[in-house]
This record gives C-alpha cells, sequence and structure tokens, in this order.
C-alpha cells in the first residue's frame, strides 16, 4: 500500500489530500512492538468506550430535559415509553464505568511499563488530561437524572470550592448560577456533559499523535531498534484488538442486561429533595479513592489541597522516578512496591465507600499518607538503590529466542 | 512469573470493583426477609397471575395512599390485561381533563392513556391525610430502596409490637425493617384484606409477595424483554469473540512459532 495507488480516483484524491496514505502509516503499516501483551489492548479500548458513550449519549439527549421539574422523570420517560430508550441508559450508565475501569488498568499498565518515562513524557499528560476531563464529564452526567445521590452529590462537591480561601464563596455562587443547587447548576452541567465529550475527542488526538511519535512502549521497555523488532499494525494488533474488544463487550453486555443497577446506588432512583439528606453521600465507584483523600484531614481546604496534589504526583511522575529502566519487569524492587501501590488505592477506595467513622478515619489517613509516600519518596528513591536487572539486547532477541534454532520466522 | 502477575492484577482488580460496589452502602438494621422470585436470575420471568393479583393488592389496598405516577393503564397489558379489559377498566375511573374551549376543566371516563390515577392531588394533601407523613410514590420502590422486593416484602410483613424500651411516637408504628424502625404506615395486611379474582387464598405473606412482585414490575416494566434481548447478545458475542479469537490465532501463527 506505500506505493503508488493504481485507482485513478483514489490517485486523484490522493495527489490533493493524502488522506490514503496517512491512514496507512498510522493505522496499517504503522511499526509496534511486536512482544505487547494483552494490557496493551486497553488503550484502544477506551476509545471505544469513548465512542459508545458519545454516541448514546447523543441520543439520549434527544429526549432528556435539563429542568429540576422534569429531569428525573424525563429519565422515566426514557426507560419506559422511548423504544429501547432502557438499552441506552443502560448502556450510558455502565458505560461509564467500563470506560473507567478501562481507563484505570491503562493507567496501571503504564505504571508497571513506565511508559511515562522519556520520551513519553507528553503522552503520559496528555492521559492525565483525559483522565481529568473524564472525572469532571462523569461527574456533571451523574447530576443530570436529578435524584437524590445526584443532588447530594452535586451539592458536596460544588462546595469544596467554597474552601477557596477569601473568593470561595463568590465563586461557588457563581458556579451554581444562584445561592443553592438548583436549576440553573442543572443547566450548566447539561451543557458541559455534552461539551467535555468532545473536548476529550481533542485530548485523545493529541495522545494519540504524541505516541505515534515514538510508538508504543512494550513490556521489556526497550526501544525498538529496526524493522526486526516490529510488525504492522494491521492486521497483528488490528485482530488482537478486535479479540479484547469481544471480551469486553460480553463483560459490557452482562452487566447491562443483566445487573445493569448493580454499580448504581438505590437511593438515586429518588427524584432530588434537598430538604431530605441521604444517610451516606458516597460517590460512584470510581471516585471512591479520591474521596477517602479528600476526606482524609479534618480541614476542608486541606482535603481539597490534598485530592489536588494527589492528581498532580502523577503529572510529575517522569521526574520523581530516578531510574532509567522502564519495565518494572528488570525493577525487583520497584515491581513490589507497584503491587504495593495498587493495594493501597483499592484500600482507598474501601475507605472512601463508607462513613468517615471509627476505624476508616485512621486507615484513610495512613493509606493517604503512604500514597504520597509512594511517589515523593519510595520512587525517587527505589530509583536510586536498586539494581535492575540486565536487559536484553533488542525486542527481537528474547522474543525469538528458541526460534534460531528452527530458522527463525518473518 | 509473567502468568502469576496477571491473573493477581485480574484478582485484585475483580476484588476491588466488587468490594468497592459492595461495600457502598452496607446494610444497616435487621436483616431482610429474602423471598424466592421468578424474576431473578439470566432466565427469570414474572409470573403473570402474581402480577394481576398484586395489581388487586395495589388498587383494593395500597391505592389508597401510594400513587404509582409511573404507571399508565395501558401499561397493565404487560401484566397479561387485554387491549379491551384495559380500555374498560380504565374507563372506570373519572379523569380531570382540560381546559376545553370555554377554558373550564371537566372530567372524562379514563383512557388507556392516562395514569393510573393518585389517591391525593398534591403531597401537602398527601401529608394532612396521613398525619404528617408523605406516603411515598411506589413506581420506583422496588429499586430505589436496599434489598428491592425483599425490602417491601419484609415491611408488609414486619409489623411487631415495640419492645418494653423502645419509644414509640404516637401515631406512629413499629417495624423493624424500616430504617429507624418506625413506620407511619398503619399495617396494611390482613388475612383475607382482598378478595382474590383468581380464588387464591389471601394470607398476608401471599398480598405482601403479590403486590412485592407487582411494584418490582412496575419499576421496570422491559425487565423480561432486557433479560430476552440479553441472551441473544450474550450468545452472539460468544460466538463473535470465538471467531475473533481463532483469526487472531491463525493471523499470528505466521509469527510466533511456540
Amino acid at each position: 500500500m506505500s506505493q503508488v495507488p493504481n485507482n485513478p480516483i483514489i490517485r486523484w484524491i490522493e495527489y490533493r489530500l493524502p488522506i490514503f496514505g496517512f491512514v496507512n502509516h498510522q493505522l496499517v503499516d504503522y511499526p509496534t512492538p511486536r512482544n505487547l501483551n494483552y494490557w496493551w489492548n486497553f488503550g484502544s479500548l477506551a476509545g471505544i468506550a469513548l465512542v459508545i458513550q458519545i454516541v448514546t449519549g447523543i441520543v439520549l439527549a434527544m429526549y432528556y430535559t435539563p429542568s429540576g421539574n422534569d429531569a428525573f422523570d424525563s429519565i422515566q420517560q426514557i426507560m419506559r415509553n422511548v423504544n429501547y430508550g432502557w438499552m441506552l441508559r443502560y448502556i450510558h450508565l455502565n458505560g461509564s464505568s467500563m470506560f473507567f475501569a478501562v481507563v484505570y488498568i491503562h493507567l496501571f499498565r503504564g505504571l508497571y511499563y513506565g511508559s511515562y518515562k522519556n520520551p513519553r513524557e507528553i503522552l503520559w499528560w496528555m492521559g492525565l488530561v483525559i483522565l481529568l476531563l473524564m472525572m469532571a464529564t462523569a461527574f456533571m452526567g451523574y447530576v443530570l437524572p436529578w435524584g437524590q445521590m445526584s443532588f447530594w452529590a452535586a451539592t458536596v462537591i460544588t462546595n469544596l470550592f467554597t474552601a477557596i480561601p477569601v473568593v470561595g464563596d463568590a465563586i461557588t455562587t457563581w458556579l451554581w448560577g444562584g445561592f443553592v443547587v438548583g436549576e440553573p447548576l442543572l443547566k450548566r452541567f447539561y451543557s458541559l456533559h455534552y461539551l467535555l465529550p468532545f473536548v476529550i475527542v481533542g485530548a485523545v488526538f493529541v495522545h494519540l499523535w504524541a505516541l505515534h511519535v515514538h510508538k508504543s512502549n512494550n513490556p521489556l521497555g526497550i526501544d525498538m531498534k529496526g524493522p526486526q523488532d516490529a510488525l504492522p499494525f494491521h492486521p497483528y494488533y488490528t485482530i488482537k484488538d478486535l479479540f479484547g474488544l469481544g471480551i469486553f463487550l460480553l463483560l459490557f453486555a452482562v452487566i447491562v442486561f443483566f445487573a445493569p443497577e448493580y454499580l448504581a446506588l438505590p437511593i438515586n432512583n429518588e427524584p432530588a429533595n434537598s430538604l431530605v439528606t441521604p444517610p451516606h453521600i458516597v460517590p460512584e465507584w470510581y471516585f471512591l479513592p479520591f474521596y477517602a483523600i479528600l476526606r482524609a484531614l479534618p480541614n476542608k481546604l486541606g482535603g481539597v489541597a490534598l485530592t489536588a496534589l494527589s492528581l498532580v504526583v502523577l503529572f510529575a511522575l517522569p521526574w520523581l522516578d530516578t531510574s532509567k529502566v522502564r519495565s518494572a519487569r528488570f525493577r525487583p524492587i520497584y515491581k513490589q512496591v507497584f503491587w504495593l501501590l495498587l493495594i493501597d488505592v483499592i484500600v482507598l477506595g474501601w475507605v472512601g465507600a463508607n462513613p468517615p467513622m471509627g476505624k476508616f478515619i485512621l486507615i484513610g489517613r495512613l493509606a493517604t499518607a503512604y500514597y504520597f509516600l509512594h511517589f515523593l519518596v519510595i520512587i525517587p528513591l527505589v530509583g536510586k538503590l536498586e539494581r535492575p536487572r540486565p536487559l536484553p539486547e533488542s525486542i527481537a532477541t528474547p522474543v525469538l529466542k528458541g526460534d534460531a534454532a528452527k530458522g527463525g520466522v518473518s | 512469573m509473567r502468568g502469576m502477575a496477571r491473573t493477581a492484577t485480574a484478582a485484585l482488580m475483580a476484588v476491588g470493583i466488587t468490594v468497592l460496589a459492595g461495600v457502598a452502602v452496607a446494610a444497616e438494621g435487621t436483616a431482610l426477609k429474602s423471598h424466592d422470585w421468578p424474576f431473578e436470575g439470566v432466565f427469570g420471568r414474572f409470573d403473570q397471575a402474581a402480577l394481576q393479583r398484586g395489581y388487586q393488592v395495589y388498587r383494593d389496598v395500597c391505592s389508597a395512599c401510594h400513587s404509582v405516577r409511573f404507571l399508565t393503564f395501558r401499561n397493565l397489558e404487560g401484566i397479561g390485561f387485554g387491549a379491551d379489559r384495559v380500555k374498560a377498566l380504565a374507563a372506570t375511573f373519572e379523569v380531570e381533563d382540560g381546559p376545553n374551549d370555554e377554558g373550564d376543566m371537566f372530567s372524562r371516563p379514563g383512557r388507556p392513556s392516562d395514569p393510573l390515577p393518585k389517591p391525593f392531588p398534591n403531597p401537602q394533601a398527601a401529608r394532612a391525610a396521613n398525619g404528617g407523613a408523605l406516603p411515598p410514590d411506589l413506581s420506583l420502590i422496588a429499586v430505589a430502596r436496599e434489598g428491592g422486593p425483599n425490602y417491601i416484602f419484609s415491611i408488609l410483613t414486619g409489623y411487631q409490637d415495640a419492645p418494653a424500651d423502645f419509644e414509640l411516637t404516637d401515631g406512629k408504628n413499629y417495624n423493624p425493617y424500616f430504617p429507624g424502625h418506625q413506620i407511619g404506615m398503619p399495617e396494611p395486611l390482613f388475612d383475607e384484606a382482598v378478595d382474590y379474582a383468581d380464588g387464591t387464598k389471601a394470607t398476608v405473606d401471599q398480598m405482601a409477595g403479590d403486590v412485592a412482585q407487582f411494584l418490582a414490575w412496575a419499576s421496570e416494566p422491559t425487565m423480561v424483554e432486557r433479560k430476552r434481548i440479553g441472551i441473544k447478545v450474550v450468545l452472539f458475542l460468544l460466538v463473535l469473540t470465538g471467531l475473533l479469537y481463532a483469526s487472531k490465532r491463525k493471523v499470528w501463527s505466521k509469527i510466533k512459532s511456540h
């Protein structure tokens, strides 16, 4: 396909807009490390999850009414009286959980294999920007059904802005469009919930642009040194991604069709009521670790600052990590602390799901402290103290080991 | 090692997500009674006879105080009422409509597209008639309470005398399954409270089970359709994923010989 195309129409277009060459270069011939494992499926899955959210969201927006009196009822109209409306809504509702699950796995894969290191720092940053945009979008989307938890989540989270010294109250009033959480807030959240996914699409393109400059990292964490280390993206990784997509859709379908309310809180099926506060205000599972950090300090401003810092350290990670070796496979100590971090984040999530009382206060504080200890102390030290195992000569060497005797392949 | 690490990650993720979701709302107070519902599970279906009996319990007992505002008469075709029966049933209710060309409200017989009639014109009237307590709308009650139909069943069959050391507020009733154990609703069901059209003996447990099933249906009338489509979708995806896996093996066989 890299030669001059035969078809005169394609040749005519290609001369004016080299789109076929572009697609060929970026998606077909695109050289990809030959040793990627299934953890590398999650990037394309995240892209597909985004598309699923946008498509179902656009259709849902045709029926949804962003008004304090009608929002809740319009969701029930979608569930009951729109053809397959229940399916669209359950896909969109659970699609956000699927999207976050995939993105978190993608992020931890990056942590394990050192995908954030030189020269992929901006690629890593764009990924984090996408995560932040996703969090904003998901939160605003959660408010739209205007159920009890929608309303109180909006109240709790927007109230965080009051923690800002001096101008906090003014900013919060400005965000609310009034003096209480109500219809003006719902309307602007709806508008932004429709806008931000397209901003995410833009950020995804920058993410991919940066990716395609230095290409994918790989489980060995060493660079591709020549064509013997690479495979064309198509058909090898298109088919591998499609198989992964099949598994993803299976899981997704099982949740949508057989347990669509499993991840939802029953109380959000009650209309918003500003006079009745739910006994426990908890966010969706994908925010729980951050929610635990938010509540780790007895001071509101401190909690907000700590939560912001928990994301900032991720941006700084390429410089906090002093090791030149990317993959944890060759870093015996880092490999251990990686798992400790994962466990710590799960503990944070568990604490976030529970009311801040008794043992949860202490556990939450310890887990929060460990989170920062990991990034600010352990990671810089391990990079200095650890003796990495020797890196292989090239990607092809370990992948093809044992093949040489049989005459190799290609 | 790699295999182990992979399995460990997968397991941790799975455990994490399950724990987070499960722990989100830890159950409080008395454990709910559990009941065998025919609509549970992948192949679960509603029992149409129970739904019709449940509707009768709702109409004869619950509807005195509780609305089901998201149900219309025509929705009752979903519990096995024929179109003619729905039309006749709707016509037995008077519905306020209007304004007409003269600007006046008027009443007319109900139509299948009308919502089931509400017992009170507004929440204030409902509170005034119920000692200050607001009887909740029941359209979504089976999905808006932890435990769903088991919760409904437990509340309806769970009335007891208050323990000696419990201070019961005047006008409230003791029910260990209700948060705070004091409920405004007086015990609604007694043996033979309804006269079942199909001759089933109307015990409290029978009526509570029937009306809980009816309300589970009312909260998601599309549930059976959802599961039916889900089975087809999952079967399709299993075949598709199998084919994709075979294709992946075929394509990669040229690369990896081991």
